[in-house]
């Protein structure tokens, strides 16, 4: 048995398959991934990401500690609510998890993963030391992520007192009101909010949105939804024996001002003027299978690669995957399948943006 | 509860085994293996006329979440193969028993159909 969200006995109304997923029991799907899939594609789904870990860093200096123990900057984030997606390494560059910050009113709110939790909360609290700030955890808030071209408008329905707030809200800004959090960010390439919730208040609000024709999704279709959006997931598409740089999270990487030294930075900056190996792609089968993650890639007169992510995508209709390879690779790969070596096409990622193949 | 028709005969490996009136058997998967692969989205079947073993991997079928191997449950020549499985997988998911027949197959010796698993045998092995 593990731990519960607020939101367990709904995902049991609706018919959700429980599965572990962390230590908490979580809905892997509540009948199709396919199906749930394609709502979040076509209309909007909802997914419960409770069990994300939400911790907000208050104080005089959690600006220069965010600055410090992330690769992102974060005083590029300008206005109140902004957010930005960044990597905290450790000293050898590696990723200790992937998160999401956002600059509230004089504060910094981070979202990070829940398989990474105690570790970060770890890493995140060793490294305080001479910055004047505090870490409080929210293990109070519930979270409800809502996708798909159709979610702004059906939690404007149902929260029609956020319904000005979520007009007004930019693409990666979150803002509060009435102890409840709108954050325009997901985790599927469409459009959508992530907002965190007052545990009572989940259920009601879970039920009102299923009244409105919100479909329930399961991590199932949250994690063949992020795939084809190119984004990383945690523990298969890096950890912290790969850097960001070969992880495709060099954008995420905040070089300047050159002085910032960010843990992690001096890594980096080694592996960058040493060359850069390895580089981050996304790779498409037109033919029957399925490519998984650990398959062997082989680039002829390249050397060899791995599957990072992989899966059948319901959107293209066939197989694609996330994959690290080395950085001459070109336009074409192979894929040990089931021991079967398969000619797959190389692409820039993502696959899938707002409902569109983007390759 | 996974559904479990008392008509059929079971492996272990989660396929099931209909006698036909002439004496050939068709195969598939069960209900229960089919929730657990979750959506199936391809099916790859063996060739017909081919002779198999007992156990023996012949089959695969492909969902979101895994690959996984369709053995064959006794000795025999695989007489058909379910060609619209190529079209329409999803039938694996929403009649596992009826449209989603894998494969018929004669059987080299009749006698082996008592080494099968009954309803009842199956439900235990499955828990």
């Amino acid at each position: 048995m593990g731990k519960k969200t607020p939101l367990y006995d709904c995902h049991l109304e609706a018919g959700g398959k429980i599965v572990d997923f962390g230590g908490w029991d979580m809905p892997i799907h509540y009948g199709s991934q396919i199906q749930e899939h394609n709502a979040v594609r076509e209309a909007a789904g909802m997914f419960d990401v409770s069990h994300m870990t939400i911790v907000d860093v208050r104080g005089p200096d959690a600006k220069a500690y965010l600055q410090k123990l992330l690769a992102n900057d974060v005083d590029k984030l300008k206005e109140t609510g902004k957010a930005l997606y960044t990597g905290m390494l450790n000293n050898d560059g590696g990723v200790i998890d992937d998160l999401i910050v956002y600059r509230m009113d004089g504060w910094f709110r981070t979202v990070v993963n829940c398989a990474t939790r105690e570790k970060d909360l770890e890493w995140m609290t060793a490294h305080t030391k001479g910055f004047d700030i505090s870490l409080t955890e929210r293990p109070e808030m519930a979270m409800v992520a809502v996708q798909g071209p159709e979610a702004l408008g059906m939690v404007q329905k149902v929260r029609p007192e956020a319904a000005e707030l979520i007009d007004g809200l930019k693409i990666f800004q979150g803002l509060p009101q009435h102890g409840w959090f709108y954050a325009r960010t997901g985790y599927t390439g469409e459009d959508g909010l992530e907002i965190m919730i007052p545990k009572e208040d989940a259920a009601d609000f879970w039920q009102q949105l299923s009244e409105a024709g919100v479909q329930p999704c399961g991590l199932g279709a949250r994690d063949t939804l992020r795939l084809e959006a190119g984004m990383n997931l945690y523990g298969n598409d890096m950890d912290e024996s790969v850097s960001p740089l070969i992880a495709g999270m060099g954008w995420t990487v905040a070089w300047e001002p050159a002085g910032r030294d960010f843990i992690g930075r001096a890594a980096l900056e080694a592996e960058k003027a040493a060359g850069i190996a390895m580089k981050q792609v996304g790779l498409v089968l037109e033919t029957r299978g399925v490519m998984r993650s650990h398959q062997k890639v082989v680039v002829e007169g390249a050397g060899e690669g791995e599957v990072t992510s992989g899966t059948f995508s319901p959107t293209l209709q066939y197989s694609i995957a996330i994959a690290r390879v080395p950085a001459a690779t070109g336009d074409t790969a192979q894929v040990d399948l089931r021991g079967k070596l398969t000619d797959v096409r190389v692409i820039k990622l993502p696959f899938v943006r707002n409902g569109q193949k983007q390759f | 509860m996974s559904n479990i028709p008392a008509d059929l005969k079971y492996v272990a490996s989660h396929e099931w085994i209909r006698l036909e009136s002439d004496g050939t058997v068709t195969v598939g998967i069960t209900d229960f293996a089919q929730d657990q692969l979750g959506d199936v989205v391809f099916v790859e079947l063996p060739e017909v006329d081919s002779e198999v073993t007992a156990d023996q991997d012949i089959a695969v079928v492909e969902s979101v979440k895994a690959a996984s191997d369709i053995y064959a449950p006794l000795a025999g020549k695989i007489i058909a193969v379910n060609d619209d499985l190529a079209d329409a997988p999803e039938k694996v998911n929403e009649d596992p028993y009826g449209d989603a027949w894998f494969f018929k197959m004669e059987l080299a010796d009749a006698a082996d159909l008592d080494k099968l698993l009954d309803a009842d045998g199956y439900a235990a092995a499955c828990e």
